[in-house]
């Protein structure tokens, strides 16, 4: 089980952040978007070959309007 | 370029930098922005809702302005280096505005976290604005650690208080040798000119303008105010006495009675 932007999602163990992205309908060279696994930063560049581990949090981040 | 601000060895013909939150739509955002003149505006961090994508990056890159990613939200020095390093990922920028704050009715920022997260970040390579208190002594310390500039708050942020103290204010800029940008409390223009007439070398604003009942005017208000202050800061102003100074010579009055 992955949980994904704070949600139970049906992501499985092993599937890459690139998939993950995908799934939300995002390009791997979208701009605006990070990603953390675990409250680790995971850089763009291995976003292709990231695989997740099983129980994993996995944030999608982008701009919001703030001060 | 005359009198431009410098930070970090980037120049910016604008002294006010602008905050995008509260605008009630892109278009007014967008509006504000080139009514403000400002080349700064910031940006935060969240969770993506893959609902709603009227792209926040796309419009400000169309306006043309650099963005400065905050860490607004984050209580932890951990939190505030984690979000600042995401940030770099997903804007390709290593500024940002270091927001750790304390207290959730406040958003006082919290000093030890503050200066730790400014620590980490500096040696990670950022360019660390942080968003601190109006104590001299503290923006010296986080001067001391590497920061780019210090972004004291004139009063707590959305409070439109204006400058509570600023005696402290003026002190900053005496204490540290890098940019004082006013941050926080900013209600309206008169605050905005004094922030500048301070000493202060820019005025960040966000609530005031874009939640005034017509962010586009305040927006402009808010440039003009900026640049008023600044010439008089430059000018010099004159002294406060208690009792009137005549401006009209005595030589020459006639007797009349």
């Amino acid at each position: 089980m992955i949980v994904l932007n704070g949600q139970h999602s049906d992501v499985g163990a092993g599937e890459t952040v690139a998939a993950v992205l995908e799934r939300l309908g995002l390009q791997a060279d979208a701009r605006g978007i990070a990603v953390a696994v675990d409250g680790q930063v995971v850089p763009r560049a291995v976003w292709r070959e990231f695989a997740l581990p099983e129980g994993a949090r996995v944030e999608v981040l982008t701009a919001m309007q703030g001060g | 370029m005359a009198d431009s601000l410098s930070i970090a060895g980037r120049t910016f013909a604008s002294r006010l930098l602008l905050g995008t939150g509260g605008f009630p739509s892109l278009e007014l955002m967008s509006e504000a922005i080139a009514a403000s003149g400002s080349e700064i505006v910031t940006v935060a961090l969240r969770r993506i809702d893959p609902g709603a994508r009227g792209s926040l990056v796309d419009v400000l890159s169309d306006a043309g302005v650099e963005l400065l990613p905050n860490t607004a939200g984050c209580q932890t020095a951990r939190d505030a280096v984690v979000t600042a390093q995401l940030a770099r990922e997903a804007f390709e920028t290593s500024w940002v505005k270091l927001e750790v704050t304390g207290d959730e009715d406040t958003l006082l920022p919290d000093a030890p976290e503050l200066l730790l997260a400014a620590e980490q970040l500096v040696d990670d390579g950022f360019v660390v604005l942080p968003y601190t208190t109006d104590d001299p002594v503290l923006a010296r310390r986080l001067v001391d650690v590497g920061c780019a500039a210090v972004m004291p708050l004139g009063s707590p942020i959305g409070s439109g208080m204006g400058i509570r103290n600023p005696y402290n204010i003026a002190l900053i800029r005496e204490a540290v040798d890098v940019p004082v940008v006013l941050d926080a409390g900013i209600g309206t223009a008169s605050d905005a000119a004094l922030a500048m007439e301070l000493g202060c070398d820019a005025v960040m604003a966000a609530s005031a303008i874009s939640r005034a009942q017509d962010p586009v005017r305040m927006a402009r208000a808010m440039r003009a105010a900026v640049e008023a202050g600044r010439l008089a800061r430059g000018a010099g102003r004159i002294p406060r006495r208690l009792y009137a100074t005549a401006s009209t010579p005595n030589e020459g009055l006639p007797e009349l009675s």
